[in-house]
């Protein structure tokens, strides 16, 4: 089967619909067991910092939540964009579907920062680069999200709200760099940093786990939306009839 | 285990955090499962009034 043959075929409705399907549990299963193991690590095998103490432990959940919000901001507006230019309704559905999960890890983010802002820098919120650029992100898909729903036409939501993905996907750069670009309180790259990461495998291990486990859980999420998604997108009722009356 | 709890005076905020964490995973799941469900209900419910074929629009 050629590439194109193997793209045309993906691409029609059905056949993503089924293959979404069949996906979940290879990407749910994997999402749990990751998130379980990294947790475990993180919460009791890993020691603690000799700094910060216990209190770095939202960390196992702090930087996956944060590193989600980012990888759906960024899938988001790659499917929007290939959505406006080749008019694929599958990449609109793809978009739309990413939004929420985004949004609802953003806030994961925003607010396991506040909680470890709080004992550590002795406050729970600043005005400095990186939170207030993480709020951005957060205001994005609430604005991508609201923008949706404001026209009863699903192609022209599909459309204005794909400008809007298109138009804040400046904001992802910022996030990430806003450490390295600012004087920020916000601690410096731990992670991915030049000299490897500044941690040992006890704690960075778990971290990784847990990412991974994050990444996995979109993928499973995001394969139950797109469903959905395609379903109020295919007015075409011949496989639809043969899908509801299957059920 | 009631070391663990105190997590060393950080109950406060690392509990609260991973608590937190734990509804929003659940209302991921949640959500996600009824967009779908929905959407195929409203796909069932719109194809109970076109033939096979046919362009739903009209049921709309």
């Amino acid at each position: 089967m050629g590439t194109w043959t193997w793209f045309h075929k993906l691409a029609s409705p059905p056949h993503f619909y089924r293959i979404a399907g069949k996906m979940i549990p290879w990407y749910a299963i994997p999402a749990a067991l990751l998130i379980a193991t990294g947790l475990y690590g993180g919460l009791v095998l890993a020691p603690p910092d000799y700094q910060q103490g216990d209190a770095y432990r939202i960390i196992y959940l702090h930087v996956p939540s944060a590193w989600l919000g980012l990888l759906c901001y960024t899938t988001m507006a790659t499917a929007a964009a290939v959505g406006l230019i080749w008019r694929i309704k599958l990449a609109h559905a793809l978009a739309a579907a990413t939004a929420p999960i985004g949004a609802s890890f953003t806030l994961l983010a925003l607010a396991t920062g506040s909680l470890w802002g709080r004992p550590m820098w002795g406050t729970w919120w600043t005005w400095d680069a990186r939170l207030t650029s993480e709020l951005i992100l957060l205001f994005l898909y609430f604005g991508y999200m609201a923008l949706r729903s404001a026209f009863d036409d699903l192609t022209r939501a599909d459309r204005a709200s794909a400008v809007l993905a298109l138009v804040g996907v400046v904001n992802v750069p910022i996030v990430h760099y806003s450490v390295t670009w600012w004087n920020s309180l916000h601690q410096g790259s731990t992670v991915i940093r030049s000299g490897g990461p500044a941690m040992p495998p006890s704690m960075l291990v778990p971290l990784l786990l847990s990412a991974l486990g994050f990444t996995f859980l979109y993928a499973a999420l995001a394969c139950v939306r797109v469903r959905g998604e395609v379903l109020i997108r295919e007015r075409n009722a011949s496989w639809l009839q043969e899908l509801a009356s299957g059920r | 285990m009631e070391a663990f709890l105190h997590m060393g005076g950080y109950a406060r905020f690392v509990w609260p955090a991973y608590g937190l964490a734990v509804v929003i995973f659940g209302w991921n799941i949640w959500a996600a499962r009824k967009l779908e469900r929905e959407a195929l209900e409203r796909a069932r419910r719109r194809l109970a009034t076109t033939r096979p074929g046919e362009s739903g629009d009209a049921a709309r």
